[in-house]
């Protein structure tokens, strides 16, 4: 009697166990029904660009020249360009002589592979009127000659903050500040949140809703890995001061485009530097000082 | 009594520029007491570049390569010397006719000199040859001047490093035409198109901002 109702509660239990031992499975298993196509298993095993050891970082380099060949048909170099000792880059741009053609912006477009059909940009140049300075007045998409009477043109990229609200929010420590003062994104870890865009008070963050779109002739085959290497769909992306071509010595693009020399870059630690000369001899200003983000981006006018 | 300053050779790069101070501070980095501070190698040097419409003047047509054709200004100016410089550019009948001139209340012979096309007078009577240029427009924009000198002013091209490369620094006429120094107005390009964007929206203007010495509304 008793003998057949145990049988059916251990059988019941058996059950049990291997149904909830199943859905355990199943759900630790989860993150693989997100697999797609263009994740692979080199990728998904990846770890934090900071943990990586130098064999590592070269297969890594090596994985993302070889899916940009596969995936935009481009033959690209990427490099793992590092902070340079006793350099701490900083931007500062001449208010006075913007006149809002955007240049900068194209430039930026090109040089660090933006997606063609948004015409991203890590610059957004507002069409301010003359003695506001309310942001949300800006227009950033006007479209007439330029400069127009009544107004003044304010370029904004990432401020690279030293006290950067983007990095305390991320989840995963996908973002963080180097030695030399620029805020980078591991390109590979970011899981596309979006917190570091909300966080962001001067909108300086893009999101790649989809696959970036270039075309092979026009992807810069001059890459850093945490710079203008092509960024994959779902990940946040931002402005380096253009490391791949700074940590080398070189000019930012957004620079050498500018058309009125309105912008002036240069080691903050150098006193002989120019970017030094400007800050000890021109009226300088932060964007939204109040918040504590301390920016290394300053603004200027000639007075 | 300290001799003056001799004007030639003249040019921005050479010490005998009185204002190239800065310039040349630049050109030969020299290594700081910090040696984290210390340039690698010193190897790179800055260059004033040298806008060719100092030297030439465009055709309008179109050489082999598809190129604008230029010719050098000696090109005429050997051949025929006018008798005097015009007063205003609408006396221009024969060569360079339809020259733009929106400068101040400057003349052609502020600092033209007729039957010495190929060089500038200075205010002080001196002349330099067209491609040193900027010490002519430095005598009056010395504000301008002096941020150039410390690499606020003007645009560049190279290494922010000069320890590792070298550098190409625009010249007064590369970005402004000496006979209309201001910028025309220009269509700015890659107008964001993000479709997350909304639609431009009509904004209400502001009212006039007040000037100095008016009392704010």
């Amino acid at each position: 009697m008793s003998e057949p109702e145990g049988g059916k509660r251990r059988v019941f239990l058996k059950v049990l166990g291997g149904t909830l031992g199943a859905s355990a499975f199943a759900y630790a298993m989860a993150p693989l029904r997100a697999w797609t196509k263009d994740l692979s298993a080199e990728k998904f095993l990846q770890k934090h660009y900071k943990e990586l050891g130098k064999e590592e970082i070269q297969k890594v380099i090596a994985r993302v020249e070889r899916e940009t060949l596969e995936k935009y048909g481009a033959k690209v170099k990427v490099k793992d360009q590092k902070p340079i000792e006793g350099v701490e880059f900083g931007y500062a741009l001449n208010l006075s002589v913007c006149i809002g053609c955007r240049k900068c912006a194209e430039a930026c477009h090109v040089e660090n592979n933006h997606d063609r059909k948004t015409n991203n940009s890590y610059i957004r140049v507002l069409e301010m009127d003359q003695g506001s300075f309310d942001m949300a007045r800006g227009d950033a998409q006007y479209d007439h000659a330029v400069p127009a009477p009544g107004k003044y043109y304010l370029p904004i990229q990432c401020q690279q903050c030293d006290n950067a609200p983007c990095v305390k929010v991320c989840p995963v420590q996908a973002t963080w500040k180097e030695p030399d003062g620029i805020v980078v994104v591991d390109y590979d870890w970011c899981i596309g949140c979006r917190y570091c865009e909300a966080a962001c008070p001067y909108h300086a963050r893009r999101f790649n809703w989809t696959k970036p779109e270039v075309p092979a002739a026009a992807v810069n085959p001059d890459q850093g890995i945490l710079s203008n290497r092509i960024r994959p769909q779902g990940v946040v992306e931002k402005c380096t001061f253009c490391l791949h071509r700074t940590r080398e010595g070189r000019l930012p693009a957004c620079l050498e485009a500018c058309p009125t020399g309105a912008r002036v870059f240069g080691n903050l630690l150098d006193p002989k530097s120019e970017i030094r000369w400007v800050l000890e001899n021109k009226r300088i200003y932060v964007l939204k000082e109040e918040l504590g983000t301390k920016p290394r981006f300053f603004y200027f006018f000639d007075v | 009594m300290r001799a003056a300053p001799t004007c030639a050779p003249l040019s921005p790069l050479r010490p005998s520029w009185r204002c190239s101070l800065r310039v040349r501070a630049r050109t030969r980095p020299r290594p700081s007491p910090h040696p984290r501070l210390r340039p690698s190698r010193p190897s790179g040097a800055t260059s004033i570049h040298v806008p060719e419409k100092l030297e030439s003047i465009e055709t309008g047509q179109l050489d082999q390569n598809g190129k604008p054709q230029r010719i050098a200004c000696v090109t005429c100016h050997t051949l025929r010397t006018p008798e005097k410089l015009p007063e205003s550019p609408g006396e221009l009948v024969r060569f360079h006719q339809g020259l733009v001139f929106k400068h101040g209340t400057l003349r052609c012979a502020s600092c033209h000199v007729v039957g010495r096309q190929d060089s500038l007078r200075l205010a002080d009577g001196s002349m330099i040859p067209n491609r040193d240029a900027m010490l002519l427009c430095g005598q009056c924009h010395g504000p301008q001047l002096r941020d150039y000198q410390h690499g606020a002013h003007g645009g560049m091209n190279g290494y922010w490093d000069l320890g590792k490369g070298s550098r190409v620094r625009n010249h007064c006429v590369d970005c402004h035409d000496p006979h209309v120094p201001r910028f025309l107005p220009t269509n700015p390009v890659l107008r964001p198109a993000d479709r997350l964007l909304p639609p431009p929206i009509e904004k209400p203007a502001l009212p006039p901002f007040p000037k100095l010495g008016e009392a704010h509304p």
